[in-house]
């Protein structure tokens, strides 16, 4: 995995801007499939990119998306600066979310983001400090036989 | 390996083009380049919407349909209008008069197709009643969106409705009728599709899914439109009561936006209109946001087939006829409409699938290589951080990105940037001025061009 033959890119999301929300899921999308990464994996990173992101704008005041693809694998890494979570492993169960009520209505706070992120990556992990912020990293590896 | 070929219906005629870039800042998946002042249609990139058609000032990009004269290769020719067709008239002119006026116009016989749409409506009610896979289905009307997810949303292409368009299903069943009926071999009918889009002729000439289609040919309605309001002065009326209880209620509304979702019945469901408003919407159902919804209908045209390119009537004036249609057959309590348990059998019988799988059909990637196409990427990404990314098109791309990409696929210059030309000039007068130098220091020392090099050695 060198980082020397390999594409990056970082993308801002801004927190509380709902009216920008999916753009950088999209952005990443078209880049995947320009350089032809299979559909079904495109899929999958456009639900775990989008889902992810919603997350920095429901909950965080601002965040950046780091996109890394090599031919091997494809890495998104999601840093945000906001609340943080107190309890990961609450978060991760389907069904639990802190989302207002507003939040709510809008159709977000189903509590299946970070499940749901999870389902679709091959790897996942999670780094959150209260207070601080979040830090995602979603990998999806590229020579799998589909 | 063999180079993919998409028949297209739009062709650009390039005496009438005069490369102003409206078609190029029109098209919707940035098919368009101006190449030496003419427009060119990079034929993998292009789904048929005709965008590009209504954009043109100069009447330069032509829908290829077929002309009038096609009916002369067959013993027996039929007409099947788009429902389209009927609202591009004044409002007492009901589809029976259109109808006789297509006979009176060349075609042996002239068929509404609205019955075999309301059939389709209940066909479709069946297939999502037992459906179980992801949701939404979207349907298959609008051939656009069709191309749009085999190209863009490949990952979208089980959620199509695999039941077989009217238009299609009219074809086949004409035919096998009239072969019987008449004694002739299905080849000899020509069954001839009024289409008011060019993208129903591609789907005509290639049909998605691979198969044969059942249409012979699709005829332009702004091509017809003329002779058939000539045609219609010398049909006589007949009962207006008579006219409105042919009309199918369900099938009646297939050419306007939301005329399917109101035949289905469910609860939750979509109608959309306009390719960028579609783009929206699948992006919605690609992140798995939509999944509450049973069914969309989308068309890439606005308003739905009534707002094709060629079509002639204002489309919000067509769009609002078949709703005053519609009130009108509701309020004379005039509810014609297929046989629901005769569909029912027809369905188990696999009467309306099609034959033919939908295939993905994804835009070529920058590569083959997964390791050269990264790199191309990252070559696009560096190319379009250097251009000034206000999309003026003077290059002859639509945007900067596109242009990025052009340049990396080695189909562009970056110097068609008008904004490299300073550098480049700066570039060419530095090595200009070195040249000049050079003459001018020759000039004076009236050195011998052997004892140049020598004379510069020595300087160093």
């Amino acid at each position: 995995m060198s980082s020397e033959d390999g594409f990056h890119q970082k993308f801002k999301i801004s927190g509380g801007d709902f009216s920008k929300a999916g753009m950088v899921s999209t952005k990443v999308k078209e880049i995947l499939q320009e350089i032809g990464i299979s559909p079904t994996i495109v899929r999958r990173a456009a639900i775990a990119t989008y889902e992810a992101e919603m997350n920095v704008v429901m909950y965080a005041d601002i965040g950046e998306l780091t996109l890394n693809i090599t031919p091997d694998i494809v890495h998104f890494r999601l840093e945000d600066e906001g609340q943080g979570i107190e309890n990961i492993e609450k978060a991760m169960q389907e069904g639990f979310s802190t989302a207002t009520e507003e939040m709510r209505e809008m159709g977000f706070g189903a509590g299946m983001g970070l499940p749901n992120i999870k389902r679709n990556a091959d790897e996942f992990k999670i780094v959150s400090h209260p207070g601080k912020g979040t830090t995602l990293d979603i990998i999806f590896h590229l020579n799998q036989t589909i | 390996m063999k180079k993919d070929h998409y028949f297209h219906s739009i062709r650009v005629d390039t005496d009438l083009c005069d490369g102003r870039m409206k078609c190029m800042r029109a098209c919707p998946t940035q098919a368009i380049r101006i190449k030496d002042g003419k427009a060119v249609i990079k034929e993998e990139k292009c789904i048929d919407c005709g965008e590009c058609i209504t954009a043109c000032p100069n009447n330069a990009i032509v829908p290829l349909t077929d002309p009038f004269g096609e009916l002369t290769k067959f013993k027996h020719t039929v007409a099947i209008p788009s429902p389209a067709l009927y609202t591009q008239f004044g409002r007492e002119i009901l589809p029976e008069k259109i109808l006789s006026g297509l006979k009176k116009l060349g075609f042996d016989d002239a068929f509404d197709m609205a019955q075999t749409c309301g059939e389709v409506s209940f066909a479709i009610q069946e297939y999502i009643r037992e459906y179980e896979g992801p949701k939404p289905l979207i349907s298959n009307a609008c051939p656009t969106v069709v191309r749009l997810i085999q190209v863009k949303y490949p990952s979208l292409i089980d959620q199509v409705i695999p039941i077989e368009i009217p238009r299609e299903l009219a074809g086949r069943e004409i035919k096998k009728e009239k072969s019987t009926q008449l004694g002739l071999k299905e080849k000899e009918i020509g069954a001839f599709y009024l289409t008011p889009c060019p993208a129903k002729m591609i789907s005509i000439k290639q049909p998605a899914e691979k198969g044969k289609s059942s249409l012979d040919g699709a005829i332009s309605i702004s091509d017809i439109y003329g002779p058939l309001l000539t045609a219609m002065e010398g049909v006589e009326n007949k009962s207006y009561r008579k006219a409105l209880e042919s009309i199918c209620i369900l099938g009646i509304g297939w050419a306007m936006v939301g005329g399917i979702c109101r035949t289905l019945r469910l609860k939750n469901s979509l109608a959309v209109s306009g390719l960028g408003e579609i783009i929206k919407v699948f992006n919605d159902i690609e992140r798995g946001n939509l999944r509450n919804i049973d069914f969309i209908e989308a068309y890439s045209c606005h308003q739905g087939c009534v707002g094709g390119s060629l079509s002639v009537e204002n489309l919000y004036i067509s769009y609002n006829k078949i709703l005053k249609l519609i009130e009108t057959l509701e309020f004379e309590k005039i509810k014609a409409c297929p046989d629901i348990r005769e569909v029912r059998k027809l369905y188990k019988k696999k009467h309306f699938f099609i034959k033919g799988k939908l295939v993905p059909r994804p835009l070529k990637p920058l590569a083959k290589d997964l390791g050269e196409a990264i790199k191309k990427r990252k070559e696009k990404e560096e190319i379009y951080h250097s251009l000034p990314k206000i999309d003026c098109g003077a290059c002859g791309s639509p945007t900067c990105l596109s242009f990025a990409e052009d340049v990396v696929m080695d189909e562009a210059e970056i110097t068609d940037c008008f904004f490299k030309l300073p550098k480049k000039f700066r570039e060419l007068s530095e090595e200009l001025t070195k040249i000049f130098e050079k003459l001018s220091l020759m000039d004076s020392a009236y050195v011998p061009q052997e004892k140049t090099s020598k004379s510069k050695e020595s300087q160093k």
